[in-house]
């Protein structure tokens, strides 16, 4: 420390040289840490573009009706027949069921910790809900086969099947029979139900936080209550910050694959049912991709790697730019 | 500046002044206020009742050989997933070595020039990759490296784990150099000290807690995930580092040709075995995958929790409260 870190002065030539390389890395530092920003940047370009090479063959030959709605599509490997609308359909079905049962639940552990909770609850509680999210997906699905499908799942998908599966136009989502097992799409949208109520949580419980002292005291002044604060002021004021979130839980939704995989009794049939077994598209990658049996099989599952690349890709653009506009709406007054 | 939202009053000038009125709506702020609190415990339920069950059930069976033993022929009870426990070792150390020192210098770069193009595109993109689903990954780990180099090995699932663990590290490490108070960069440029200097020996030492965290942080999210593994690592029920290294030192071979023969083979991890013993119908197997799942659930929410606390303190202090 005493020594002044410049000591150029009766020193050695290559001590010299050394200094002068120490007082100049600037340059290398700079041009390292500019390096390494443009690479993550590479990294988000390079997942796009090689699976879009590696599916050329795919797209060449199955062209868009790989891709287009249809009910009796057709997938086999063997006589290399290609249709991904099964899976299309499946993950959009139970990632669109899984949202139905997830948005209340997280809007109320939202509104609970932002603003009824104590302050001191309040941190406990959200690493709780987060902890949720953090526990493998694999050990959700271990515990969906064994645990959750025959205990909830299905006596819940009977009970769903013989009430709303007698309903004209509900027949079609709902129709039986339900498997034993449990294993459905029914028990694959309730266990992403779980997985993603933390990030809708978490993200507008930040929207709910972020949003000024005023709003709810100029309100509560004009003689609202608390929910009428909250329901005709906050959540108005912060509705494309909390759609924000719901999207972002949506695309973790699309892309989940592990629990989903285990549940959803992975088989290829024509119904549109939400208590019958089906497949998504990650699942389908997941099960196949490492013995596809042709070129062609490969490709195939690359492009719809691809497609969901390209989905939630888009999703979590629109979801980031929601949430900014609230979180930045008026930086200066936010509350916590 | 006040902004103007829309104005959806539904309540009438009647039920606001009457007493009726006042007490219905005083009665809906109860009820609805509950439900919030009400679904706040619903949603940990499950919380409670995955962790509860899996050390109940996992508890029964974890005993010493299962983590020191080799996992034996179908059918035979015993054995362990020592292979396993030294795959995720592997993978995980591999994918702390490709994601931190990038990771770390381009939150250097995001954490002092947020507002420059690339600055903002760095943001983003890591934003943007933290959605990227982690069978994606995978497919991208497959076409990157096991394509090219023509067979699976534990170096490219690190690599795709590394992918996975960067957007955590980048973001905790930008947050905790922020928080880094700016009369200390500033004290040491102002003593003469290159950018350079100031950073690796002022602003990386007072971050480093926090750093370590977000690295905690990604592990914790690498280690439990098995999807980007699938296509990389694809699982290897024979392997065994002692057996590598005993065989490589008997050949004279030296350090460096035995851990390319660690790297180049394909490895399992702890979730991958999980996912491959519970579709299959041994039980003894099954209970495997349980105990798996509880040595599993161990280390990801310990080091959750760990890492957590410690940003809370870290985050405390410096603010100065």
């Amino acid at each position: 420390m005493g020594k002044p870190f410049l000591k150029t002065a009766n020193s050695p030539t290559w001590m010299r040289r050394l200094h002068r390389v120490l007082n100049y890395g600037d340059r290398p530092w700079n041009g390292l840490t500019v390096g390494m920003a443009v690479l993550t940047i590479l990294v988000m370009l390079a997942i796009g573009v090689l699976l879009w090479l590696d599916s050329t063959q795919a797209r060449a030959k199955l062209g868009w009706n790989f891709l287009s709605p249809t009910l009796n599509a057709s997938w086999n490997p063997v006589s290399g027949k290609f249709q991904a609308w099964p899976f299309i359909y499946g993950t959009m079905l139970t990632s669109a069921a899984a949202l139905v049962l997830a948005i209340p639940v997280s809007l109320g552990i939202a509104i609970f910790l932002a603003e009824l909770s104590p302050t001191w609850l309040r941190t406990p509680l959200s690493w709780l809900v987060e902890l949720l999210a953090a526990i493998p997906s694999v050990v959700y699905g271990l515990w969906g086969i064994f645990i959750f499908l025959p205990t909830v799942v299905a006596p819940a998908g009977t009970l769903l099947e013989k009430t709303l599966g007698a309903i004209p136009v509900l027949k079609l989502f709902f129709q039986g029979p339900m498997p034993a097992s449990g294993s459905s799409r029914l028990a694959a949208a309730l266990i992403l139900s779980m997985m993603i109520t933390p990030t809708i949580a978490a993200v507008s419980r930040d929207v709910f936080l972020a949003i000024p002292r005023a709003q709810r005291e100029a309100s509560l002044a004009l003689g609202a209550t608390q929910w009428e604060t909250i329901w005709q002021v906050l959540i108005p004021y912060g509705l494309s910050g909390i759609l924000g979130a719901i999207i972002l839980g949506l695309g973790r939704a699309l892309g989940e694959t592990m629990a989903v995989t285990m549940v959803i009794g992975n088989s290829i049939e024509g119904s549109l049912s939400l208590l019958r077994p089906g497949y998504t598209m990650s699942s389908i990658i997941a099960n196949e991709f490492a013995e596809a049996v042709s070129q062609l099989h490969t490709e195939a599952l690359v492009e719809i790697g691809l497609v969901l690349f390209g989905m939630t890709l888009l999703l979590n653009m629109l979801a980031r730019f929601l949430v900014w506009q609230v979180t930045h709406r008026n930086p200066q007054e936010r509350r916590a | 500046m006040i902004e103007s939202i829309p104005v959806t009053t539904t309540i009438n000038r009647r039920q606001f002044h009457s007493k009726a009125g006042y007490q219905r709506r005083k009665m809906t702020n109860v009820v609805m206020l509950s439900i919030t609190g009400f679904l706040t415990i619903l949603a940990l339920v499950p919380l409670f009742w995955i962790v509860g069950y899996v050390i109940h059930k996992g508890g029964q069976y974890i005993n010493l050989d299962f983590f020191t033993h080799m996992p034996r022929p179908l059918g035979m009870a015993g054995g362990g997933v020592l292979h396993a426990i030294e795959g995720t070792l592997i993978l995980t150390i591999l994918a702390i070595l490709f994601a931190v020192p990038p990771g770390v210098l381009a939150a250097f770069y995001v954490a002092y020039k947020p507002n420059t193009p690339l600055g903002i595109a760095v943001r983003f993109g890591t934003d943007v990759l933290a959605g990227v689903p982690s069978i994606v990954i995978g497919l991208f780990g497959y076409a990157l490296i096991v394509k090219n180099q023509g067979h699976y090995s534990a170096l490219a699932g690190g690599i795709a784990l590394a992918i996975l663990m960067l957007p955590t590290i980048i973001r905790t490490t930008e947050e905790m150099i922020k928080l880094v108070p700016q009369t200390l960069r500033e004290g040491s440029l102002a003593l003469g000290a290159p950018e350079w200097k100031t950073a690796l020996s002022v602003t990386l030492p007072a971050a480093s807690n926090g750093i370590i965290t977000g690295i905690l942080l990604g592990i914790a999210r690498a280690s439990g995930e098995t999807a980007p593994l699938l296509f990389t690592a694809l699982g290897n029920e024979s392997f065994e580092i002692g057996k590598i290294v005993q065989g490589g030192l008997a050949g004279h071979q030296s350090i460096f040709t035995i851990l390319g023969k660690i790297l180049e083979q394909p490895v399992d991890s702890l979730p991958l075995t999980l996912w491959k013993y519970a579709q299959q119908p041994f039980p003894e197997r099954i209970n495997q995958a349980w105990a798996s799942a509880l040595v599993l659930m161990i280390l990801v929410l310990s080091i959750n929790i760990l890492a957590r606390i410690w940003v809370q303190v870290r985050t405390n202090r410096m603010q100065g409260k």
